[in-house]
């Protein structure tokens, strides 16, 4: 006879991912290396930020770049010619790096060079403010970037990206005097959500504010190096 | 989409669990618990899980998912509140982030309910 049944699994549905990205963050740390997640919806100006970083940061640090994007390596194209390593990868149709993707970018690193020399992995992560959210990778910070074109309600309508982040560039401030938009009200609604996020306005066109967020990458690689241990340890899921 | 991801996880899951039974039961409920506070839409998910389990062990199982609120707790006025996703977050009545969320993050696999087939011998009483 047939009789019915009930087993509790009591599992996280991103635990494979999860148990991926403590793997990854477990080599960084191994390494030496701080790995930073860098978020925002497309065209929010993740990119041309990399291309300032690693034109100053570059001189300072040894650094990679682990770049994620759905179809074209025009990214990572711009990004080489900083003369860092780019690992590039495709994610097809999927909207967001995962833990598996990095590692195999983490493995590319280590197979062409000595991971042991690099002090900090960026992760440039797909454009959508939505999925890459609630995917860790190994990160030892998540970056998110706001554009001030996008407006005061996004952090009240894309919560979760908000709220993981440890720094949260607004970006595009040179556009700032032709828009309607009040930052203020930008950080009062993130500030909601996540009252202990670092907020740094910037504009990659004049320079406004970068030298803010080199200094708050400098920090964290310092921090890093002197504690041997993770920054932030992300728990955003039970 | 990540709910697609999500699915197959699920799916595997459930696959580990099942190949790990000695008599490979049927399946017939795979309960999840999804809360409002998450970047996942119930049913993208039920239409993900209804296509990938198409013609697989799972193909009679039942998707059956339960949604919790989001809960925080504000410390400072030492009670619950349930923010408004997309309107407020911070306490209504002091204004306090939103910092201690309670309920609303859960993105779990609860349980599954199976039907196997029972050996006489294991069941004098019937």
């Amino acid at each position: 006879m047939h009789q019915t049944f009930n087993a509790a699994l009591e599992i996280n549905l991103l635990h494979a991912n999860q148990a991926g990205a403590d793997h990854n963050r477990s080599h960084f740390d191994e390494w030496g290396i701080t790995c930073f997640n860098v978020m925002s919806s497309p065209g929010a100006g993740k990119t041309v930020l990399l291309e300032r970083s690693l034109a100053t940061l570059g001189a300072q640090f040894k650094i990679a770049v682990i770049e994620g994007d759905m179809t074209t390596e025009l990214d990572a194209d711009r990004l080489r010619q900083y003369g860092v390593p780019v690992i590039a990868i495709n994610t097809g149709r999927s909207c967001h790096l995962d833990s598996k993707m990095v590692a195999g970018g983490i493995h590319r690193l280590a197979h062409e060079y000595n991971p042991r020399e690099f002090e900090l992995v960026i992760v440039e992560n797909v454009g959508n403010l939505v999925c890459p959210a609630e995917f860790e990778v190994g990160e030892h910070a998540k970056i998110a970037l706001l554009s001030i074109t996008e407006g005061e309600d996004k952090p009240l309508k894309y919560p979760i990206m908000f709220q993981a982040a440890d720094c949260l560039l607004i970006t595009k401030m040179d556009l700032a005097p032709y828009l309607e938009v009040d930052i203020n009200q930008i950080v009062a609604n993130v500030r909601q959500i996540n009252p202990y996020v670092t907020i740094i306005p910037v504009s990659a066109k004049t320079g406004e504010g970068l030298e803010t967020w080199f200094e708050w990458v400098r920090r964290q690689i310092h921090q890093k190096s002197e504690h041997q241990l993770p920054l932030s340890i992300s728990c955003a899921n039970q | 989409m990540h709910e697609t991801d999500m699915t197959k996880a699920l799916i595997m899951t459930v696959k580990d669990w099942w190949l790990a039974q000695p008599d490979k039961p049927q399946v017939s409920q795979v309960h999840l618990t999804v809360g409002k506070f998450t970047c996942v839409e119930p049913a993208s998910l039920e239409f993900a899980f209804q296509v990938q389990t198409r013609h697989t062990f799972l193909a009679n199982a039942e998707l059956i998912i339960r949604e919790t609120p989001l809960i925080a707790f504000c410390h400072p006025c030492q009670q619950e509140y349930r923010p408004e996703i997309g309107i407020q977050y911070a306490c209504p009545i002091c204004h306090s982030p939103m910092e201690d969320i309670r309920s609303g993050r859960e993105l779990k696999i609860d349980r599954i309910e199976y039907n196997s087939q029972v050996e006489s011998y294991y069941a004098p009483n019937l």
